[in-house]
């Protein structure tokens, strides 16, 4: 039976939820706003929250002074790229210790997920002096590389727990009909678990794009993706508010298009297996 | 051709012996039922045969090729699971079609035999539809469209009716039986329903814990099981065992007789087994009577048809003396 929920319990659980919402989402607005403040505006005090005259020069500047697709294209290839060839590795990674685990595989799978507990500034170093060593510094090979090897853990969790959802006799069936392991993986394991996949691709891809500490230190000009496109506002001319949130923007805003146009996708994929 | 010989076979899960080494000859076009309670190692045994269990020592050949490190897909088996096992994302016409496309069939070819194959099986009208859009029944019959394309050498159904509802099982248990008729390619068939067993097989395998307790066609082991577990296991309702003096009589341990090889009376007879009837069961065709006896137990008696007795009434039990069987202290056959 279904139980009773009075509208007064009603009311105040949605309100209490759209307050919520509107605190994690603030800062976002926040810095939406702000771009379209004058630098004055931008720290006035008291702040003035929508009551200002808008205006979209910021926009103009930062474009002006810096190329935005550049950088765009870069977050695209990088995140993209990473998350691509994550998956190649990934499949057959999941799929072996989904459907035919040893007695380590568990110890395998935690191995991997405590790397992610690992500090990255640990192996800052060693990764810089190889990648200067090999000349690929600032690089999407280098870039594409060291983000597909940080997300793979959780690609290969995320699309190990849509796999052993998937019953063991279809793919024994598949094998009886004369499928080899690649037809096996091709034709019968990923389409059915391309609502898992999907969602695995969008998450990395999101990841991808917004890691920062990775793409501002192994980065200068060739490879920079739009963190360092933000970043570049930052520090140098720290004051400029106003334009920094122009730029910050202009760099969330791709990413955050895709995330409301795939939320259903992501809810689907991520909740999968959580409900029976 | 589909001879399938199994020389010293066994399985181990770990430490655990799941199939001890056996033996086993399955001729070219029968029908072999593997039958047991749950967890006798039939499916075990089933999935060695496809391939899809790799056997711990022993042998298997498939038409006299050693065929125990082939995998499935090029054992030339075909198997139909009890959960029908279809990919959910392919159509009907699709699910029929793939052991073709992987066998490289060309398309045309494959066409014409994934229109006879739903022809045969009444699903002509629903090849665009998904697995999921089907019944349990019909599913079924694409399980069975999908293993007869790829026209194997042996056909392996693994407890293929255990999800269907009653009626229809007996449906499906002619229709494979018919396909077997019309195809005679050898089958091999994963039950723990003796009644699916007796009704379908050429040769039974009735299996315990992993061992053969008797290999024989359905009447061999209905008349002359090989002791007591296939006694009880074969033949519905269960066979009467009796321990004690009347078994002493016979000069056994214990003596068993049939529920239809007993002749049931109102009134007293001479030398018969009084009770009292506990449950009568009535089917029609049939009486089932369940009898409290002084000394015997409860024993089961079938009457046929209707037969006036009620529970509390008394009654006397004659068995047909021909059809006893007997039993020695390990439960053995005394011939």
């Amino acid at each position: 039976m279904a139980r009773a929920v009075s509208t007064r319990k009603k009311t105040f659980y949605t309100i209490a939820a759209w307050a919520v919402g509107l605190i994690i989402f603030f800062p976002i607005l926040w810095i939406f706003l702000t771009s379209f403040k004058t630098e004055a505006e931008a720290i006035s005090d008291p702040p003035s929250f929508l009551f200002f005259d808008w205006t979209t020069e910021n926009y103009g500047v930062v474009q002006e002074r810096s190329n935005y697709v550049r950088f765009l294209w870069n977050s695209v290839i990088l995140s993209l790229g990473s998350t691509v060839i994550g998956l190649i590795v990934a499949v057959p990674a999941a799929w072996a210790m989904a459907f035919v685990p040893g007695k380590r595989t568990k110890d395998v799978l935690m191995w991997m997920l405590s790397t992610k507990m690992l500090p990255a500034v640990g192996v800052l170093y060693p990764i810089v002096l190889i990648a200067r060593y090999f000349g690929i510094y600032d690089s999407y090979l280098l870039l594409i590389t060291v983000l597909m090897l940080i997300n793979l853990p959780i690609i290969v969790w995320m699309l190990y727990t849509y796999f052993k959802e998937i019953p063991v006799d279809i793919l024994e069936a598949a094998r009886m009909d004369g499928a080899t392991l690649r037809d096996e993986i091709i034709h019968v394991l990923t389409p059915m678990a391309i609502p898992g996949i999907a969602s695995t691709l969008l998450l990395n891809v999101i990841l991808a794009w917004n890691e920062a500490f990775w793409t501002l230190n192994l980065t200068t000009v060739n490879a920079a993706p739009l963190t360092a496109f933000i970043a570049s506002y930052s520090s140098p001319e720290g004051l400029f508010y106003a334009k920094l949130s122009a730029a910050s923007t202009m760099a969330i805003a791709p990413i955050l298009i895709l995330g409301w146009f795939s939320q259903k996708q992501l809810v689907r994929g991520l909740t999968f297996g959580a409900v029976k | 051709m589909g001879s399938i010989t199994l020389r010293k076979v066994s399985k181990s899960f770990g430490a655990t012996q799941v199939i001890p080494p056996l033996d086993l000859e399955i001729n070219d076009g029968e029908f072999v039922v593997f039958v047991g309670p749950s967890g006798c190692g039939k499916s075990t045994l089933l999935r060695l045969i496809a391939g899809l269990e790799d056997v711990s020592s022993g042998m298997i050949e498939i038409d006299g090729a050693d065929a125990t490190l082939t995998p499935p897909a090029k054992r030339g088996l075909a198997m139909v699971f009890q959960s029908y096992a279809l990919y959910p994302h392919m159509s009907v016409r699709r699910n029929i079609a793939f052991p073709l496309k992987m066998a490289g069939v060309d398309a045309k070819v494959a066409e014409e035999k994934v229109t006879a194959a739903a022809s045969v099986l009444n699903l002509t009208d629903y090849l665009e539809r998904k697995p999921g859009q089907l019944s349990g029944g019909q599913r079924q019959r694409v399980a069975i469209g999908r293993a007869i394309v790829r026209e194997p050498k042996a056909f392996l159904f693994d407890e293929p009716l255990s999800n269907l509802d009653a009626a229809l099982r007996v449906n499906m248990r002619l229709e494979i039986s018919e396909l077997h008729q019309d195809l005679a390619t050898t089958m091999i068939y994963v039950t723990h329903d003796q009644v699916e067993a007796m009704t379908m097989a050429d040769k039974i395998v009735v299996l315990r814990a992993g061992y053969i307790e008797q290999v024989g066609s359905p009447l061999e082991l209905y008349n002359n099981p090989a002791n007591r577990f296939v006694a009880g296991f074969i033949g519905s309702p269960k066979m009467n065992f009796i321990e004690g003096e009347s078994a002493a009589r016979h000069k056994a341990h214990a003596i068993g007789i049939r529920p239809e090889h007993c002749a049931l009376s109102a009134e007293k007879v001479a030398g018969a087994w009084e009770g009292t009837v506990e449950v009568a069961e009535h089917l029609g065709s049939d009486t089932f009577f369940h009898i409290e006896t002084a000394d015997k137990g409860v024993l089961t008696v079938r009457a046929i048809g209707e037969f006036g007795l009620r529970h509390g009434d008394k009654c006397w039990i004659t068995p047909d003396e021909s059809r006893i069987h007997r039993f020695d202290e390990d439960g053995k056959t005394i011939g």
